[in-house]
């Protein structure tokens, strides 16, 4: 990115204003026209680099309060034939590889599952079992309890 | 009890939050254009917005950015003491480099993102928390992404 992109990222990285010309505020910040910022938008959408753009809602104050993390040990000949068709599964958020930190961390496969209640993330969690017939591979399900922060990213500082 | 069944949110509130989670419009009324979309004022649109972020459900409006693609992020966890679970939270948290930080039910009991520049930058912050807090931290990079969040339904 060069300098203007990371001046505008940096201004979005704050939030739209709930202004009537939103992009137009961003710009007198940045210090370009509001054509650049729609561009720059549109661009990094078009790159995959922007997965969304709109509405950042804090989930857990929209009901989604039982939010666990769900860790598996798959063989690394296996995981992404069954992590593909994990994240093909109604309720998970995110399905991510990490790398296993042997022997504290024995674990390579992460899904996310947002819901409202404990037994809706125990269902979901025995549905995804039967059906990738994966119950034999260990797993842990890990709760999230206290959130201590929870902001955006910051990927470009001033 | 989650806020929004002690806040009132009525249908419209209810279709904005559902309906622009992505495609946000990229025009210069972008207020007016979701106004026109469900028949009310573009003033009617920024107040219901204003609201959501005072009442905390809404965040703000941005883009989420695919990881790995602009800087570096990594997911991070620690064996915490649970007399201490607060104190190195506070620690952690005073590092703007991290956006997300939550205790989890496990060994491995604080769990915490961290996003950078670059792999430098990354690794200095991950020695300097490590050294600060005085606890080995375990480093888990994604490695491959198979699937992002889309958003979150409310019905």
């Amino acid at each position: 990115m060069n300098k203007q992109e990371q001046k505008i990222l940096f201004e979005l990285q704050k939030g739209l204003p709930l202004d009537k010309h939103p992009y137009l505020r961003v710009a007198e910040k940045v210090g370009c026209s509001e054509t650049d910022i729609l561009r720059f938008i549109k661009n990094k959408q078009d790159e995959k680099i922007f997965s969304r753009f709109g509405l950042i809602v804090m989930h857990r104050n929209l009901g989604y309060q039982h939010n666990a993390m769900v860790v598996w040990n798959i063989p690394d000949a296996r995981v992404d034939v069954i992590a593909n068709k994990m994240a093909e599964i109604k309720c998970i958020n995110l399905c991510y590889r990490r790398p296993r930190v042997l022997p504290d961390w024995p674990y390579n496969l992460f899904c996310m599952i947002h819901a409202k209640s404990r037994k809706y993330v125990h269902d979901t969690l025995t549905n995804i079992k039967t059906e990738l017939d994966i119950s034999h591979y260990p797993c842990a399900v890990l709760f999230s309890e206290k959130a201590f922060k929870q902001t955006g990213a910051k990927y470009v500082s001033n | 009890m989650s806020l929004v069944d002690q806040l009132p949110l009525d249908a419209i509130d209810k279709s904005i939050i559902n309906a622009y989670q992505d495609g946000f419009p990229l025009v210069s009324q972008p207020y007016k254009s979701i106004a026109d979309e469900l028949s009310i004022t573009e003033d009617e649109v920024i107040w219901r917005l204003k609201k959501l972020k005072k009442n905390k459900i809404l965040s703000r409006i941005g883009a989420i950015i695919t990881p790995n693609t602009i800087g570096v992020s990594t997911l991070c966890a620690v064996a915490v003491p649970a007399e201490r679970l607060e104190e190195i939270a506070g620690t952690i948290n005073s590092y703007n480099e991290v956006n997300h930080n939550y205790q989890r039910s496990h060994r491995f009991n604080l769990w915490f993102v961290l996003t950078a520049k670059n792999e430098d930058h990354l690794k200095k912050i991950l020695a300097l928390i490590s050294q600060e807090i005085g606890m080995q931290i375990m480093n888990l990079p994604l490695q491959t992404a198979y699937y992002l969040n889309l958003g979150f339904n409310i019905e």
